[in-house]
């Protein structure tokens, strides 16, 4: 073998070896949730589905996952609204403040969830709207915006500016360029900024801690108050059904819309 | 009438109503953060300075201290083992191996901080994974004490923030020119030289706003501390909670929380005059 086929081995090896740290607890997880007994084994001593049974049934799991879907379509499209049209005005036009804006509504990236769930709380009690949908539905939307307002903007950059110019002389209206012409060529940007955004809304968990009451919980949250109390494999149950749904969710939003180029992963 | 500016307003009008209600939410806590804690009750008093005068107690610095550590061994720790991988899926020749390192590597930043904390305290817990198969190899008699240490949190931490890290370096590597890679080889550079002297100083400013984002990133992490710390490891986050909700002095969670805000930003600015600095001196040399 010569040295260079050796060191490549080794440079994989490694490879392997660090994508199996990555790796390993997600499949803990799928392994622990079909566990026949309360008592974890590894590897597990027989397949049971009864944790999924319990968790499906489990009540305050069902009330979460509703909650969180109430939430998580409402704080998605009105991201994706808010989203879009900030991406549009940011890439058609500077003005006075856009800078602030911009500032603003980026931030989200970097604030820690914890300061904005915090912030949101003490807001909604300044309005007597603590722990109720509008408060978590506006904190979700802040959280994921900039999701969608990216996908939005790198979809809108990359038309040819020459098509909405020809479009323009050829006499269509502001209203036609647009709708006509932007907002076809946008639109597999805007779904999958949609998506990853109910994805990121749908599992949030800090902040959702702090703006969400027993009534109103959310599924990370609701899962959180079962580990604190119980510890037996319903929560690796719907763990599972967790990262499964999320998985597909993104391996179809990575097929249709182009996920690495949204999320701007160049491999080439 | 021709308009000049089609749909600004109907573009503006979202963006700042949004701006406006984040920002009163930040408000609030800066609000809450010059309040006068009135002890057994959820109202305020008056304006004061006191809650960041308590800030200076041994206690609180090093909980504060203890942040950085963590978020500096984590950040440390991401990088060494997202370079490798990153560098393996920019350059993998097949194109199905890139992209099932891209699926292998992205796909953990979705799943939520729940589901990834929880299925640490599977790995880590004393009849977790990993003491399983310690135990069944015949290594140890006693489970090992990772659950509930430092080193617990670190472990769990740099898994979560290495889809991040790999993103930001995948981006910096797939931007080396590879001409510079085969000059230097064609003069006679051995691989690793190339990689040592070429390669790894062209990816430099991936590396360092890697570090920093990871840095800052960790130091807002909450769940994995909370449940894998389980009260024995303290990060601010934990404490801006257990002030909150337990204690419910929300005028000193709100300045807990805004110090760990403005640690934040403040650990961004820096990157952003380093990597700017770093790039100028790049593009001279």
């Amino acid at each position: 073998m010569t040295s260079h086929r050796l060191r490549s081995l080794g440079f994989w090896s490694l490879v392997v070896a660090i994508l199996a740290y990555m790796t390993l607890p997600t499949l803990v997880v799928l392994m622990t949730s079909v566990n026949p007994t309360e008592i974890l084994a590894f590897p597990p001593e027989g397949i049971s589905f009864q944790w999924y049974e319990k968790a499906l049934t489990y009540p305050d799991f069902q009330r979460a996952f509703k909650n969180g879907l109430i939430v998580t379509s409402l704080a998605s499209t009105a991201a994706l609204i808010v989203g879009s049209t900030f991406a549009w005005l940011v890439h058609r036009y500077t003005f006075r403040g856009r800078g602030l804006l911009e500032a603003v509504l980026w931030s989200p990236l970097i604030i820690p969830h914890f300061t904005l769930g915090f912030g949101f709380l003490l807001l909604g009690g300044a309005f007597g709207l603590q722990q109720g949908y509008v408060m978590i539905v506006l904190a979700h939307m802040v959280l994921v915006m900039p999701f969608v307002t990216r996908a939005v903007y790198v979809s809108l950059a990359n038309i040819d500016p020459d098509l909405t110019r020809a479009a323009a002389n050829l006499g269509a209206s502001p209203f036609h360029v647009l709708t006509r012409i932007e907002l076809p060529l946008v639109l597999p940007g805007m779904a999958g900024g949609w998506l990853i955004a109910a994805v990121l809304s749908l599992t949030e968990f800090t902040a959702s801690l702090y703006v969400t009451g027993s009534r109103t919980q959310t599924l990370p949250v609701a899962m959180y108050n079962y580990i604190r109390e119980y510890a037996d494999p319903t929560v690796s149950a719907i763990s599972a059904l967790l990262i499964i749904a999320t998985t597909l969710i993104m391996f179809i939003a990575d097929r249709a819309f182009g996920l690495r180029r949204v999320l701007a992963i160049d491999t080439h | 009438m021709i308009q000049r500016r089609p749909f600004f307003i109907t573009f503006l009008a979202p963006a700042v109503v949004t701006a406006v209600i984040l920002a009163a939410a930040l408000f609030e806590v800066l609000q809450y953060s010059v309040r006068e804690f009135v002890p057994g009750s959820l109202n305020v008093g008056g304006f004061t300075l006191d809650n960041f005068t308590r800030i200076n107690r041994p206690i609180y610095w090093w909980v504060l201290l203890d942040t950085f550590y963590i978020s500096l061994l984590t950040a440390v720790f991401s990088l060494l083992l997202s370079y490798p991988v990153a560098f393996a899926l920019v350059r993998a020749k097949r194109d199905w191996v890139r992209s099932l390192l891209v699926s292998l590597s992205i796909t953990p930043l979705f799943t939520g901080e729940i589901v990834r904390t929880f299925s640490w305290m599977l790995m880590l817990g004393s009849d977790g994974f990993i003491n399983s198969m310690l135990r069944k190899l015949s290594l140890i008699d006693m489970p090992l004490q990772i659950m509930y240490t430092r080193l617990g949190v670190v472990v769990a931490l740099v898994q979560f923030s290495m889809p991040v890290m790999i993103i930001l370096l995948a981006t910096a590597i797939s931007h080396v020119d590879r001409d510079c890679e085969k000059a230097a080889a064609n003069l006679g550079a051995s691989p690793g030289a190339v990689f040592w002297r070429i390669t790894l100083p062209l990816t430099l400013p991936g590396i360092l706003s890697g570090i920093v984002v990871v840095f800052a990133w960790t130091m807002s992490a909450f769940s994995t501390p909370q449940l894998i710390g389980g009260g024995k490891v303290l990060m601010i986050s934990n404490l801006v909670y257990l002030q909150g909700f337990s204690v419910l002095n929300l005028p000193f969670a709100a300045t807990l929380s805004l110090i760990a805000l403005i640690a934040a930003l403040g650990s961004l600015v820096l990157m952003k005059s380093l990597t700017g600095r770093l790039e100028k001196r790049l593009a001279i040399g």
